[in-house]
């Protein structure tokens, strides 16, 4: 937004890979559909459901276009995690059921703890999950990808832009290699959308993961698409009143989805200016860190990366012990599903950094409402907090 | 618009809508160790805690999920695995559909189910789990919960209670119940829709996730929480509406409706006290609610699920009530139902039975091509 405050927020939030805040005006289109308009989508039957089911369409329009689809090709979730399920679950379980000989799952080993756990939970049913590993820089070699498809493969899942060190992956060439082995693929858009250009057609994937609290919408929906032509097919991960052509049953809700729509509308509009934006933010703090505190290292290609996000190791003891000492600023040491372990993160170790630097590296994400007043306090901040000051509290 | 479809979905709360809008101005992750995440921690587990303790569950016994049907299905899925199944006869499409190859429980003309079926089907065969509606989301049904669980127990057998239309409306106490999960979804008590969550009993409180991912709700469904509306179920957890008030109101238009030829489905059983099934002989529910839409009056002719066609009701014949489960609309009370939504469908449906009966008979007097 072009009105950013100046002065610092309290607490500064650094860490928008983990969550985004709400947007005011994605909040404000939501509001009328939690209090007056309360109709069932579903009940189409009576006027009150038939306006809320407009509502919901014109949203799934909103999510289509950011990703180049067709509203025919989008089905809402309650996020990125049941997205990603129902995508790699889905689409194995859907081919093994029709008699797919194939049973090769491939990914990569920094994806999102979902996808991993979904291609690692298809073992049980006799699939075949492979777990791929990337170069230093954080990025697959289309090399592994090529030998890993050279054992027929059912389905190839790959993540646009990494949660912890945000390098963006070559979608649509991986796609490219994993469609002429005849597998399908999918990627994980929630780091995505909103960061970097997203064209689910385009790219020729078969499946996208969408998160609404990632681009500043409501956490508790999010969206799958599932390609038409040529056909990608999945078994839904449960059942009920057969909603969203049988791929996910259960009420939608109405509000949430309409705040998912509004966001993806505000990040195709806003995505140009609050990119260029973010990334002054970001070469600022960079530059001041690295005057600050001789010897930080950023994880990860600074080249394939978005703009909201530096993954730096830091020359301490622990960085633990830094979060501690700047109880004002949120960042994290890892991805929040897993920053209450002391374990050293996956995505590092698959980098091939030690884990006594992994102990030493934050997450530090920039979002649309991140101020050069927030930035300077975080330069401040990390800097005091490295040279073992307390700062701020 | 007079709103009478509160099984579809309660209008939502003002608790509710004050502490979601409180919430959405929390920025962190419950699941990020710093002070945002901290503080959005704290909002989700004092929800927990208060939706546990209004349903008779401990805490780290609630899991949450996107809503009634996965709440369900999740139940299905995890306490279902191995066990041979059976599921009321009038249970919801999500049961339904979660458990394709189960034994159905036949139920009597008012709905309700038949426990010494229950009995003889668990006396013998492997591991079984059972899984009964509080309360029928068509003809506001009450089953016999306690009852069924006793038996199951004394069976060693698993009961799963979808509780989704009870909550809010009669005590729903997991503990109390004896049940081994209760499926509860937040908009149909006035909460925020897209939520809901299955309670366990403590021996059950480990379960295989339907939803796998960074380990949150103890590995038990992944996701990042949606911690608004987690805010605004538990916000109307535990606020009671005048259920009396709601029963005598129902009860007029019942006498209303029956007074212009309607037939009360299940009336003659415990019911919740805000629905109504209503049987019109001989026209076709669409029509009805069609109808009634026109007047301004918002009913259903069943469960508001995926397509907007109407089906003839599975609850209905399942009752016996033969051609008149394709003649049924429900009326649904909602909490701030108000006195003048009542005698406008008391209007609405004299003039609609009154157009619509005799339409069938006058049909003859229009000449048909030869």
């Amino acid at each position: 937004m072009t009105d950013a405050p100046t002065r610092p927020n309290r607490p500064v939030y650094l860490d928008n890979q983990a969550t985004t805040r709400c947007d005011p005006r994605v909040l404000d289109a939501m509001l009328p559909w939690f209090t007056e308009q309360y109709g069932n989508p579903h009940s189409v039957e009576h006027v009150m459901g038939r306006v809320a089911e407009a509502a919901v369409e014109t949203a799934r329009g909103h999510v289509a276009a950011i990703l180049g689809a067709d509203t025919r090709e989008i089905v809402f979730t309650s996020g990125a995690t049941e997205s990603n399920n129902i995508a790699i679950k889905g689409a194995a379980r859907f081919a093994a059921r029709y008699g797919d000989e194939r049973k090769r799952v491939i990914t990569v080993a920094t994806e999102h703890k979902c996808v991993i756990e979904s291609v690692a939970d298809l073992a049980d049913e006799g699939f075949e999950p492979v777990f791929l590993p990337v170069r230093p820089d954080g990025l697959l070699d289309p090399d592994a990808l090529r030998e890993a498809l050279s054992v027929p493969t059912l389905l190839v899942s790959v993540m646009a832009v990494n949660n912890e060190i945000g390098v963006v992956q070559d979608v649509p060439g991986l796609a490219a290699i994993a469609k002429e082995a005849g597998a399908l693929f999918h990627t994980d858009l929630a780091q995505a959308v909103g960061k970097i250009p997203v064209n689910a057609t385009g790219w020729k994937v078969d499946l996208a993961s969408v998160s609404g609290h990632k681009i500043y919408g409501p956490k508790g929906v999010g969206a799958l698409f599932v390609r038409r032509r040529p056909r990608a097919r999945v078994l839904p991960l449960f059942s009920g009143g057969g909603q969203e052509r049988g791929v996910r049953s259960g009420t939608l809700p109405a509000p949430l989805v309409v705040g998912l729509g509004e966001a993806c509308r505000l990040a195709a509009e806003e995505m140009a200016s609050d990119t260029a934006r973010i990334d002054g933010l970001r070469d600022r703090l960079w530059d001041e860190l690295r005057v600050r505190i001789p010897g930080v290292e950023i994880n990860g290609s600074t080249f394939h990366r978005i703009a909201g996000n530096l993954n730096v190791t830091f020359p301490v003891e622990s960085a633990l012990a830094m979060l501690e000492r700047m109880p004002d600023l949120c960042v994290s040491t890892g991805s929040a599903c897993s920053s209450a372990e002391v374990e050293p993160s996956y995505v590092l170790r698959a980098l091939g950094l030690p884990d006594d630097a992994a102990s030493r590296t934050l997450r530090i994400g920039i979002g649309r409402f991140t101020s050069p007043a927030d930035i300077d306090y975080a330069a401040s901040a990390l800097a005091a907090a490295h040279s073992g000051q307390s700062f701020g509290a | 618009m007079h709103y009478l479809d509160a099984n579809a979905s309660e209008p939502l709360r003002p608790e509710a809508k004050a502490a979601m809008t409180a919430a959405f101005e929390v920025v962190g992750n419950p699941s990020s160790v710093h002070g945002a995440g901290r503080t959005a921690r704290r909002l989700l587990e004092d929800a927990r805690e208060k939706i546990a303790a209004t349903f008779g569950a401990r805490e780290q016994d609630v899991v949450f999920t996107s809503g009634g049907t996965e709440a369900d299905s999740l139940a299905l899925h995890a306490l279902g695995a191995g066990r041979r199944i059976m599921i009321g006869a009038t249970e919801h499409d999500a049961v339904r559909a979660a458990a394709p190859g189960a034994t159905e429980l036949p139920v009597d003309r008012h709905g309700i189910a038949d426990l010494d079926v229950l009995r003889d089907w668990l006396r013998s065969g492997p591991p079984a789990l059972v899984c009964l509606m509080f309360a029928n989301n068509e003809t506001g049904t009450i089953q016999p919960i306690v009852e069924a669980a006793a038996l199951c127990r004394s069976h060693g057998a698993l009961l799963h209670v979808d509780a989704v239309q009870a909550a809010g409306r009669i005590q729903v106490d997991l503990a109390a119940l004896g049940c081994h999960s209760l499926a509860l979804s937040a908009h149909k008590l006035g909460g925020p829709p897209g939520l809901g969550a299955l309670l366990l009993a403590a021996e059950q409180t480990a379960i295989a996730p339907l939803i796998s991912g960074g380990g949150q709700e103890r590995g038990r469904r992944g996701g990042t929480p949606a911690l608004s509306a987690i805010a605004g179920f538990a916000a109307v957890c535990g606020l009671g509406t005048d259920q009396a008030a709601l029963a005598a109101a129902r009860d007029r238009l019942e006498a209303e409706a029956t007074r212009h030829g309607a037939f009360v489905c299940g009336g003659g059983g415990p019911r919740l006290s805000n629905t109504t099934s209503l049987a019109l002989p001989g026209v076709r529910a669409d029509t009805q609610v069609i109808a009634l839409d026109l007047e301004g009056i918002a009913v259903s002719a069943g469960a508001a699920c995926s397509s907007g066609k109407v089906q003839t009701s599975h609850v209905l014949q399942a009752m016996g009530l033969g051609i008149l489960a394709g003649q049924s609309i429900r009326v649904s009370l909602p909490w701030n139902v108000t006195e003048e939504a009542i005698r406008a469908f008391e209007t609405a449906y004299a003039r609609m039975a009154a157009r619509s009966r005799p339409a069938s008979s006058e049909s003859t007097l229009v000449p048909t091509a030869a």
